[in-house]
């Protein structure tokens, strides 16, 4: 197996740590002027989302972890799996479970373009588009004609999350652009 | 090379803070010298690597043992300021090529050493409080692993802030080229300046028997080969110019761009260079 020494580390890395596959979030050199010289790395734990801090000897070495990060269409879920099909024409298809998926569920529209985190080519994590373009199926009455009073108010949107903030002109049936990655409501789309 | 962030502001201000430093020694009667960026041989410490230039030698790590050798030589109180160079140090803190500050005092001790230095950082940042603390004292027990050590004390020394303060009492085998305290053989005559937890400089009442100076080199290589790393030929010239005789004196190393850094409230090297390495 593929290995890095501290001396390749940088971020974006992908390396085994602890047995769980992470990415290298900084790497800070660290060296008292006359003796050894450390480097303090934050990781990212794909599968958790954790980061977690670890100190090396300079020279050390740690073992590649075989990710890949790659643009997959969603299907559908069937309740315990999400499935995406490859974007190269080969049709191919892979199965997320529930872990890999908790943080993007919420936004995952069928035929959207997402980022599939693969871990010895399984799924292990799911990044949605940053935005996303979702029908509003529960929300209070619309106030006609109020654009610029400011007022918010909740909306359930048709993947079944809630989001805060939606402008009180907003009715069901109406499509929302959301940021992924705040969740929140940007604009009505049409 | 990547450009790094300096501004033009930036640059002006460590232009002001270079003239202070040279103001400083020009009124002290210390005189500015230039020694060879290249030399034909390097330093053996095993915690230092020198970057080779094939059919050369070394780009030197510290004007050390050229300023030694002009010391020797009877060239009395002097300084550089110039660019010295560590492989694999890159890093907020760290640029492979950084700019050194190193002086010597002739009938100084360490303690006289860092009352100047005290001087010169109150030139260049402001008056300030000075505190000393000694190694053991950050380090609590010396008496683990080398490795551990180093990790303990490097840790150490970022939270020594904010503030200014003067680590003293080095463990003996971290002497490198002090000597021992007089009342005290295990103890190095050896500081370090930290401010605001950052190390700034480095600083010896310096040994001068040529036969310590033969020892320590040789441990240097032998902690060299346990680590698998090229042993490094003493430097000749330098071995040559102490059995001649140094006088008594005191020397020390300073970062300046870690002290730009500090004066113009930056957060990492590369704000204060012009280019990063």
């Amino acid at each position: 197996m593929a290995s890095y020494s501290t001396n390749e580390f940088r971020s974006g890395l992908k390396v085994l740590l602890e047995g769980d596959p992470c990415s290298i979030l900084e790497n800070e050199f660290v060296k008292p002027g006359k003796g050894q010289a450390f480097n303090r790395v934050k990781f990212r734990n794909l599968k958790t989302g954790r980061v977690w801090e670890r100190t090396f000897k300079s020279g050390e070495s740690i073992e590649a972890a075989d990710v890949m990060d790659l643009d997959m269409e969603y299907l559908y879920t069937d309740g315990e799996f999400w499935h995406f099909m490859k974007t190269d024409g080969s049709y191919e298809q892979v199965a997320a479970a529930e872990a890999a998926v908790t943080d993007a569920r919420d936004w995952l529209k069928e035929q959207d373009v997402c980022q599939v985190t693969l871990w010895n080519d399984d799924p292990i994590a799911v990044t949605p588009p940053n935005f996303v373009e979702l029908e509003v199926t529960e929300t209070d009455p619309g106030l006609k004609g109020d654009t610029a009073s400011g007022g918010t108010k909740p909306a359930t949107l048709s993947t079944g999350a809630t989001i805060k903030g939606v402008p009180l002109f907003v009715n069901i049936g109406d499509v929302l652009r959301i940021d992924t990655r705040t969740g929140e409501y940007v604009s009505r789309a049409r | 090379m990547k450009r790094s962030g300096a501004t033009p502001e930036t640059l002006g201000r460590r232009a002001e803070i270079l003239a202070d430093i040279r103001s400083f020694f020009l009124e002290r009667g210390v005189v500015e010298v230039q020694t060879p960026v290249l030399g034909r041989y390097t330093v053996t410490d095993a915690d230092v690597e020198s970057i080779e230039v094939p059919g050369y030698g070394y780009l030197q790590t510290s004007p050390e043992y050229f300023l030694k050798r002009l010391l020797a030589a009877g060239v009395g109180d002097c300084y550089q300021l110039g660019p010295v160079f560590r492989a694999g140090e890159l890093g907020t803190n760290h640029n492979p090529e950084f700019t050194m500050l190193e002086w010597y005092r002739l009938g100084y001790d360490h303690h006289r050493l860092m009352e100047e230095v005290a001087d010169l950082v109150d030139r260049i940042l402001g008056e300030g409080n000075f505190e000393t603390v000694t190694y053991r004292s950050l380090v609590g027990d010396p008496g683990r692993p080398r490795d551990e050590l180093d990790l303990v004390f490097s840790e150490a020394c970022e939270r020594l802030k904010p503030g200014r303060f003067f680590v003293t009492h080095y463990p003996a085998d971290q002497a490198v080229l002090a000597r021992l305290e007089k009342d005290d053989n295990t103890s190095a005559a050896r500081f370090e300046l930290v401010i605001d937890g950052l190390e700034i400089a480095n600083g010896y009442h310096e040994l001068t028997d040529p036969g310590e100076h033969e020892r320590r080199f040789e441990e240097d290589n032998r902690i060299r080969r346990e680590r698998g790393l090229p042993e490094r030929t003493p430097d000749a010239d330098f071995l040559a110019a102490i059995a001649e005789g140094l006088p008594d004196c005191a020397g020390v190393a300073l970062g300046v761009d870690r002290l730009v850094m500090l004066a113009l409230g930056k957060k990492s090297i590369d704000e204060v260079l012009t280019f990063r390495g």
